[in-house]
């Protein structure tokens, strides 16, 4: 007897599991698309109306059997490419995908070439002071007490 | 150094400051509510709604074909609809061209109280009542209003209250350059 309620238990169950699959995709789905009325929360946290209505819109696609991608893409129909929070890679989006590395490579560049003119630089003072010896340190000592007592 | 290094030494951050300075200017002046609609230049999209004065009837995009119109969002609960409601009553007046309201997510008996007290520009209404076919157009910020041609492509948005400048300089010159073709 208890084994069979425990079945029908089951049986009964089943369709929640179902249920609790579908909410966690949604979730994450609703976590990548963004509101537009409150734009800097995701679908899934904002409570204005037309997310609550884009959220149910999501939600019958998804029951019609309709992919992930096909949501996004007939969200994107209609509001855009903003829709997303992970903009998608098209020559439009290429300055904002690949914007840091340039600057960052640039940096890189410039830092790198900054410290061989500096080591260059150096090689160049030690060889002046290579040729001349003694004699010149002494000036060099002298200049520096004048410049310090001033 | 170079001559020509050395100058680009000075000049080359200088020109990534003045380039940078001036996106951030142009910023400045942008509404970051505005995002370009992707239905511009598209389709209208089918509908098929009863029209809030004669529940009976419908009005369908198709009934729109071979004129130029502009379908108005509003809504009685819409707050700055009634900032753009006096510029529709006077486009109405003059009748350069059809304006279709689109009652949004609006009870049928709180849009006709609101258009009895305001006054109707519209050729008529009709009645989006849970908000399907204003996702179906994107509709994000009740008002807004689009311009669609005689072959039923949307070619404008306004998004937000109608401007008396909006009006003249961009709607109206676009409505009839699309009236003449």
């Amino acid at each position: 007897m208890i084994r069979l309620l425990l079945v029908a238990l089951c049986i009964a169950a089943t369709p929640a599991f179902a249920d609790d699959a579908l909410d966690a995709r949604l979730k994450s789905l609703e976590t990548q698309l963004r509101c537009l009325v409150c734009q800097n929360q995701t679908l899934a946290e904002s409570e204005a109306p037309l997310a609550e209505d884009l959220r149910k819109e999501v939600r019958e696609l998804a029951l019609t059997g309709k992919s992930d991608d096909d949501i996004r893409a007939y969200l994107v129909a209609r509001y855009g490419d903003f829709v997303l929070y992970k903009p998608p890679m098209k020559p439009v989006t290429y300055l904002l995908w690949f914007g840091p590395f340039v600057l960052l490579a640039t940096g890189l560049g410039v830092w790198l070439l900054t410290l061989r003119r500096r080591a260059r630089m150096r090689r160049a003072e030690g060889d002046d002071r290579a040729l001349p010896a003694g004699a010149d340190a002494s000036v060099d000592i002298a200049r520096a007490r004048v410049l310090l007592d001033e | 150094m170079a001559p020509s290094l050395r100058f680009l030494r000075w000049s080359l951050p200088l020109a990534v400051f003045v380039v940078l300075l001036a996106f951030l200017f142009v910023g400045l002046f942008r509404d970051p509510r505005e995002v370009p609609s992707p239905l511009i230049g598209k389709p209208a999209p089918q509908f098929s709604l009863a029209k809030l004065h004669q529940p009976g009837e419908r009005l369908t995009t198709a009934d729109m074909h071979g004129q130029v119109w502009l379908l108005n969002v509003w809504a009685s609960w819409c707050v700055s609809c009634r900032v753009e409601h006096p510029l529709l009553v006077q486009l109405s007046k003059a009748k350069t061209v059809p304006v279709i309201g689109l009652a949004y997510k609006d009870k049928p008996e709180d849009g006709l109280a609101w258009l009895e007290t305001n006054g109707d520009p519209y050729r008529m209404s009709i009645v989006d009542r849970d908000g399907r076919v204003g996702i179906d157009f994107g509709v994000y910020g009740v008002p807004e209003t689009f311009v669609i041609d005689k072959a039923g492509i949307i070619r404008y948005k306004q998004i937000g209250p109608l401007t008396a400048d909006a009006l003249d300089k961009t709607i109206l010159p676009l409505v009839r350059e699309l009236q003449r073709s």
